[in-house]
């Protein structure tokens, strides 16, 4: 008989913790397939953070370290500097890296540091039950903006790429999303892309991934996936918005 | 090799580099900048790196990612910096990381000031971040010794696979003394790092984790009972301390770092007046010798702890002589050093009298 699909090598096998219907498991499957087509694995050490994908030491088949809340970025450029033959990537969610972390991310594009970095943007705090994040939309309720985000006082949207996508010493930034098959495909791509750069030690580079969180938006996976259509995409529109190579 | 004439920040990180430490993160903060300079200059020279971070709380949290891919790793950093990075110290000591902590302290609370100060002594001992866990201690008090010490560090960091701070003070960092470097060798055998995440290929697909979480209670307290059994070693084989003029003493001063070379100086004008006075200083600040005070407890009158601070091992001090002789306490605090003199009049009072 003929294989058509496998589970990538990538991963250990080790069942998921995540939601039904989130796209963590979709997000960590296209990481996994990317190291393993691009021969890295071996060599790769992965930088898990703190919430949702805080057991991502447990999923990535490969070594790794787990980060303090937000300091994934700077774990990983401790761990690069010392073994720059290694490919080291950081898996962080958008409380982690756009709100306690924030200073770590930026710095570590302002240094041109040569890792890749999966941003996994839901717009809310999954791990603590759906508090708001620096990513909730404006009008989005969560446990800790009961009427919606407030645009005053609470803030609009974060928009991490468009930000890190000013700093020179970047290589390579983009958004994609995972809520449709040919998506899918294009975010697989951009992950690849990143990770090569790395091994060309190109510097910095960040691919933020739209993702769904059902159980705290309240929401059908399948609803879900058309929220992020419908809702997350006008606000965080998809592209690259960085290549060092020219390609956009 | 002839003896060189440095400055103690410099003296420390030259020793770092000489132990085969080759990772510097740090953020600059007075009265410590020597030492970021100092690495940022030599470390290039022989295949080093050095990386000057946003803030302390992502140096240590490189020197975390650094100590767990197997690199010998220094940071240093003076009081406020070295609160902002007690978190990444729990982490490390919780994945069980070697790295060298250096503490250049100065006055405190708050921004405090940058004059010296030992008033961290709490926060290096106790723990200082959350959570179950000690970091081994050292207490120089000249510059061969800060050398002798930040070398060693590194050995016992290996060793343990836990923090060791060398907790000095704005005095001690900005002195200057003729120091001696010898060729180092390691002061022991050390285990290899086979835990350090260089890569599955590397290991014949054994995957290493750095991690420090444990959801199940049960796995935590295990993992936590460990830990304490290297303190529980630590305690029985790494405790270091200096017994100075104590075998007729009727006072002997308690004091470390820079406040035992005050105390130093007052003991020999305290001998020139006929009082009988000597000095235990501590070395490893943690593990504390405790068991050093049972040597002279049956011979002196009385203790007298000298700290530039309101009292912080004082409280060790308590439990060691748990009520079998009087202690008496002087401290200075804010960046004020105390004289000689001071000490010599505290003395006085205790024997009740200026001299024999």
């Amino acid at each position: 008989m003929k294989t058509v699909y496998q589970k990538s090598a990538g991963l250990t096998g080790v069942p998921m913790h995540y939601c039904p219907g989130c796209t963590h498991g979709i997000i960590h499957k296209l990481v996994a397939e990317a190291l393993v087509e691009l021969d890295v694995l071996g060599r790769a050490v992965a930088v898990a953070p703190v919430g949702c994908a805080v057991f991502a030491y447990e999923y990535f088949n490969c070594d790794a370290q787990q980060a303090a809340h937000g300091r994934a970025p700077a774990v990983a450029t401790g761990i690069k500097r010392v073994r720059p033959d290694n490919i080291v990537f950081t898996y962080q969610g958008d409380g982690d890296l756009a709100s306690i972390g924030m200073a770590e991310i930026v710095h570590a594009a302002m240094g041109g540091e040569n890792i890749t970095v999966v941003f996994v943007n839901n717009a809310i705090y999954g791990m603590t039950g759906g508090q708001m994040a620096p990513t909730t939309l404006v009008g989005q309720p969560t446990t800790t903006s009961p009427l919606g985000r407030s645009r005053l006082g609470q803030g609009a949207p974060l928009r991490v790429c468009e930000m890190l996508a000013t700093i020179e010493a970047t290589a390579y930034i983009a958004r994609v999303s995972v809520h449709s098959i040919p998506r899918l495909n294009v975010a697989k791509r951009a992950l690849k892309k990143a990770l090569q750069l790395q091994v060309e030690n190109k510097g910095f580079s960040l691919v933020e991934v739209l993702s769904t969180c059902p159980t705290n938006w309240g929401l059908s996976p399948v609803d879900a996936l058309r929220w992020v259509e419908q809702n997350m995409i006008p606000a965080y529109p998809l592209g690259v918005f960085k290549d060092i190579e020219g390609g956009t | 090799m002839a003896k060189k004439l440095m400055k103690g920040n410099e003296a420390i990180a030259a020793a770092a580099i000489n132990a085969g430490c080759r990772f510097f993160f740090g953020y600059p903060i007075t009265p410590q900048n020597e030492i970021p300079e100092y690495m940022s200059r030599e470390l290039p020279k022989v295949g080093g790196t050095y990386v000057q971070a946003e803030s302390e709380v992502a140096a240590i949290n490189m020197v975390y990612g650094a100590a767990g891919a197997g690199a010998r790793v220094l940071t240093s950093s003076s009081s406020p910096g070295i609160s902002l990075m007690q978190e990444g110290i729990s982490y490390i000591a919780g994945a069980e990381l070697p790295c060298v902590l250096v503490n250049i302290m100065r006055a405190g609370p708050g921004l405090g000031g940058v004059q010296p100060a030992q008033a961290d002594y709490f926060q290096a001992t106790k723990g200082g971040g959350h959570g179950d866990y000690r970091v081994l201690v050292l207490a120089p008090a000249n510059l061969q010794e800060a050398v002798d010490l930040t070398q060693l560090a590194f050995d016992l960091a290996d060793k343990y696979r836990n923090p060791v701070m060398v907790l000095a003070d704005g005095m001690i960092g900005q002195l200057m003394e003729p120091v001696e470097f010898s060729p180092y060798h390691p002061a022991f055998a050390l285990p290899p790092k086979d835990w350090a995440t260089t890569g599955t290929a590397e290991s014949g697909g054994r995957r290493r984790v750095i991690n420090s979480l444990y959801l199940y209670p049960d796995e935590l307290e295990n993992h936590v009972r460990a830990i304490y059994r290297k303190y529980a070693e630590m305690e029985r084989t790494e405790v270091r301390y200096e017994l100075y003029d104590c075998d007729d003493a009727d006072v002997v001063i308690v004091a470390y770092g820079t406040t035992s070379r005050i105390a130093r100086s007052a003991i020999e004008k305290c001998r020139r007046l006929g009082l009988r006075v000597g000095l235990l200083r501590p070395i490893t600040l943690f593990p504390f010798p405790f068991a050093a005070f049972d040597r002279v407890v049956d011979r002196t009158r009385a203790f007298l702890v000298v700290e530039m601070s309101m009292g912080q091992m004082l409280d060790d001090v308590k439990i060691a002589v748990a009520g079998r002789r009087p202690i008496s306490f002087y401290g200075r605090t804010g960046g004020i050093v105390p004289t000689p003199e001071e000490v010599v009049k505290q003395v006085q009072t205790l024997l009740g009298g200026p001299g024999a």
